[in-house]
């Protein structure tokens, strides 16, 4: 081959890199074989506490539920995994098809009008909506009810740090007497919120449209399943963390954010979109459109910098919609909430552990509960037995610990939890 | 002629591509659960509830499920299934090894807000790969957190604002940036909130230094170069370039969008390069899953590592690891700790290869580029004629005035089982196709493009009119975008 290109040796075909730094040393292990490698690996995984194989109360905007085998069976086709981006609408149809199939599941579980086909993950999602929401108000203050997750305001600040448009904390007391300040682009809220609890999403929606922003709602789609979906309160921008649509847990990514709006916001979306056209023969086709927002084309007046972004997840979200179906994803949402509640209360029983409730307030699948030890402590010692506690929440309950329970969670597995609990009431006590 | 896609000779060979929604008979199940084996606690108030019959997803059976998927998974092309000589987007083979590692359940069911002493395993992936990325580019600040290259150049972007804004010099807020930059470059800079101005390229395909030194001044914030360039070469007035951006005080951010050319070879640290990311599912062989996930890990100087993203693993003084967050952090960017079954591909495709491995994929990445050029340049124009290092960006000019565009040389390879080169970019080259064959395709495999290419253009001669209306044996002639766009159907409408 170097003799077709003229060359006598390989460096003749690097010149241009600088002499002094060329071929430097790679300090790099040796290359290993397959079987090497594997056990390696082998080696590293079971250093790892597998929530495949214990019991975990876990969540805080990761959840563990059950993925069917279909999702890992579609997943085995390399005809999706290694395919590119669907530049090329006609060698593509499979991407875009599936894309389309997520965009009609998201839609149809936020009852949303539209779908884009996927962020990066929920937090990034939850941060384009602001800003999607300063672009359509053409205002320049986000504000985020305080009781939202904190990494939802971190990513939100880093997205927006020199966009010219503020990121502020809102209590609920201030949007409920219509405290808004006049420039707010939106009242972006999470329900379930960080502690599991509904929020009040109508009076919410309701209070941002009074001083004309726009109602963004971050929620957890298995949720919706049995709760009322962000589009039956009017909600604008409505977006979540995928992942509990069937995606493993995988410390915490790859993940997709799904992203929702209505008819007449798409042309401020960020991120890609499929849509359905007909080809010069009159057939149904599927194509990326709109993309005059996209950053190859309208580069630095784009609406995101997104390019590569999450389809692969995004078609393990279609799998599993199509698989779950709706009476699956209502009996998901329903065992969640029945476990949860069954683990609350017999949580309430034990001396000395108490569920903080909020008057007048639902829960969803995750409860605060205030320990009689430190929270770090309580987890260290499950982890003794084997089990994976909850979220130490100590910055907004003292002593708290955030539990989660989903279908994975038996009862045999909450009461191994409680009797564990228990145990420790006991010692704090003496 | 194509190989895995469905002729369309007649409608009888047509399959029904018609939607889930389409298919779907109330009351059929793909799934059964279990029944609560738990007291069943109050439902909420109704108020809150959903309605229970407008919850619209599929009711179909598992079958149609799977048949489904797979139907669909045919009307696509793949590096599994086809030649992918995408320019840019360094289109390799995908190791099995890598994706049945991260399937693997001590990675795949952990959960990201674990305490860090269940998930040493993992938290030894990703120490030990940020450490080879530092290695591998010359820059020992290693951010694993971005999710993709664009959002690795956010990072790269915040980090340099940070960087100046630390120095007192928060007003420098330009990013110059080459006319063949890719688009998120310039989406990017506008996110972190900097003025975009355009550095020219000269006739050799470099970047013009005269323009860059008269555009370098004291509002200069970065300069972002992509190295090699989108058109395949290696910028041989680096060096000189980057000592002009730090006189003027700004920094040098390396868009590693084709690091796939440079492993071993050089590294950009040494060539006084700030800042950089790499697309691990480009350089690093983690699959592009039809347009992602990938991921975009930032690397930087030493001086500038205290500013790089949460979190990042750092290892304690008895041996155990622990996610931090730098002294500097320019914050969290996403919601954990980054794409981590990526990075676990990553690092085990670079355990796979070794060093020496990892030198010889760039080497060969360069040869095959260049051997197809030296095959081509016959019968294609050459954007710039010399030596090209990972891709080689033809210009379809001839062939567009004989009434051929590239669009659609590029629609005409697909009927041959070929995927598309990249079309119409970068902006600076007419008709541009660019062509990145990458390491691991054989010679035969090269050889075979390079025929249909010359195949191709002799039918430009014989029958101009089928290349223009290519491809012909796909599930879809060409598409109206435009109706698409006017029109926006966007979901299922029953």
């Amino acid at each position: 081959m170097l003799a077709t290109i003229g060359a006598d040796q390989f460096d003749e075909l690097i010149t241009d890199i600088p002499e002094e730094h060329r071929n430097p040393p790679l300090r790099l292990p040796d290359s290993a074989s397959e079987l090497e490698v594997t056990s390696r690996m082998q080696a590293l995984a079971a250093l790892n506490q597998d929530a495949g194989t214990r019991p975990s109360f876990l969540g805080g905007g990761a959840y563990r539920h059950f993925i069917p085998a279909t999702v890992g069976a579609v997943l085995q086709r390399g005809e999706f995994v290694t395919s590119y981006t669907p530049y090329q609408p006609e060698a593509a149809q499979g991407v875009l098809q599936s894309g389309f199939e997520f965009q009609s599941a998201v839609a149809q579980i936020f009852d949303m009008e539209v779908a884009n086909a996927g962020m990066y993950d929920g937090p990034t999602a939850f941060a384009e909506a602001g800003l999607m929401a300063a672009r359509v108000s053409r205002r320049n203050r986000i504000l985020i009810l305080d009781t939202a997750d904190r990494r939802l305001f971190e990513v939100a600040e880093a997205y927006t740090r020199y966009q010219q448009v503020e990121v502020e904390a809102i209590s609920r007391e201030r949007v409920m007497n219509g405290d808004i300040p006049n420039d707010a682009a939106c009242i972006a809220f999470q329900s379930p919120n960080f502690l599991g609890r509904i929020e009040d999403v109508q009076a919410l929606t309701d209070a941002a449209h009074d001083v004309g922003a726009l109602s963004v709602m971050h929620t957890y789609p298995i949720a919706l399943g049995m709760f009322k979906p962000p589009g039956a309160f009017g909600v604008d921008i409505a977006t979540a963390e995928g992942q509990p649509l069937g995606v493993p847990l995988t410390f915490g990514g790859a993940y997709v954010g799904l992203f929702t709006t209505k008819q007449r916001y798409i042309r401020q979306l960020p991120g890609r979109i499929i849509g359905k056209t007909t080809d010069t023969m009159g057939r149904t086709g599927y194509t990326l459109t709109l993309q005059t927002r996209e950053q190859h084309i309208r580069r630095e007046r784009a609406t995101s910098n997104i390019c590569t972004s999450t389809q692969l997840i995004g078609l393990m979200v279609a799998v599993y919609c199509a698989t779950m179906g709706p009476s699956g994803l209502r009996q998901v949402a329903e065992l969640s909430y029945h476990k949860a509640h069954y683990l609350a209360n017999a949580i309430d029983a034990l001396p000395s552990w108490k569920v903080i409730r909020a008057e007048g307030s639902t829960f969803f699948n995750e409860f605060p509960v205030q320990c009689p030890i430190a929270p770090a402590e309580v987890n260290r010692r499950l982890a003794e037995r084997g089990i994976i506690g909850g979220l130490d929440v100590g910055h907004l309950v003292p002593n708290g610990m955030l539990f989660c329970a989903t279908e994975m969670n038996s009862r045999s597995e909450a009461d191994r939890l409680i009797a564990s609990l228990k145990d420790m009431g006991y010692g704090a006590a003496g | 002629m194509s190989n895995n896609v469905m002729p369309n000779a007649s409608v009888a060979d047509m399959p029904d591509r018609s939607l889930l929604m389409d298919r779907s008979v109330p009351g059929r199940k793909a799934i059964n659960l279990p029944a609560p084996d738990v007291p069943l606690s109050d439902m909420p108030d109704d108020g809150l509830l959903r309605e229970s019959d407008y919850l619209r997803l599929p009711e179909v059976s598992q079958l149609d499920v799977i048949r489904y998927f797979t139907l669909l998974s045919r009307l696509n092309f793949s590096i599994d299934t086809n030649f992918y000589p995408l320019g840019s987007c360094t289109m390799k083979y995908n190791p099995k090894l890598n994706d049945q590692i991260a399937s693997l359940g001590g990675f795949a069911n952990i959960h990201p807000l674990q305490d860090d002493a269940g998930v040493q395993g993992a938290l030894g992936v990703m120490f030990e790969l940020q450490q080879w990325l530092g290695e591998a580019t010359g820059l020992p600040g290693v951010g694993l957190a971005p999710l993709a290259g664009a959002q690795g150049e956010y990072a790269g972007l915040l980090i340099a604002r940070a960087a100046l804004n630390m120095r007192g010099e928060s007003d420098r807020d330009v990013a110059l940036i080459p006319d063949s930059a890719h688009g998120t470059n310039p989406a990017s800079a506008a996110m972190a909130g900097l003025s975009v101005v355009t550095v020219k390229t000269d006739e050799f395909g470099n970047v013009d230094v005269d323009d860059l030194r008269a555009k370098a001044d004291e509002n200069t914030c970065v300069f972002m170069l992509t190295i090699p360039s989108t058109l395949g070469l290696f910028e041989p007035n680096i060096i000189e370039i980057n000592r002009i951006i730090h006189d003027a005080g700004g920094l040098v951010y390396a868009d590693g969008a084709n690091l796939n050319a440079l492993l071993g070879l050089v590294k950009l640290g040494d060539l006084g390069v700030d800042i950089c990311h790499s697309n691990l599912h480009k350089t690093f062989s983690t699959p592009h899953g039809g347009g992602g996930p990938g991921a975009g890990p930032v690397m930087v100087t030493e001086d500038l590592a205290s500013y790089l993203p949460e979190p990042v693993v750092i290892k304690n003084d008895d041996g155990s690891l622990q996610l931090g967050r730098p002294g500097n952090s320019i914050g969290k960017i996403n919601g954990f700790h980054g794409s981590f079954s990526i990075l676990v591909r990553a690092y085990t495709y670079m355990q796979s290869l070794g060093g020496d491995g990892l030198r010889a994929v760039s080497e060969n990445a360069v040869i095959n580029a260049n051997y197809v050029q030296a095959r081509l340049c016959d019968r294609f124009d050459l954007a710039v004629d010399r030596v090209c290092m990972h891709e080689t960006v033809l210009s379809g000019k001839r062939q567009a005035d004989r009434g051929v565009p590239a669009l659609s040389i590029a629609k005409r390879l697909l009927d041959y089982g070929i995927h598309a080169p990249t079309m119409y970019f970068p902006l600076i080259v007419p008709e541009a196709l660019m062509v990145e064959p990458t390491e691991t395709e054989s010679k035969e495999t090269l050889d075979r493009f390079v025929e249909v290419m010359q195949a191709i253009d002799d039918e430009i001669d014989s029958d101009p009119d089928s290349v223009n209306h290519a491809p012909h044996t796909l599930p879809n002639t060409r598409l109206d975008e435009a109706t698409a766009a006017r029109r926006p159907v966007l979901r299922w409408q029953g």
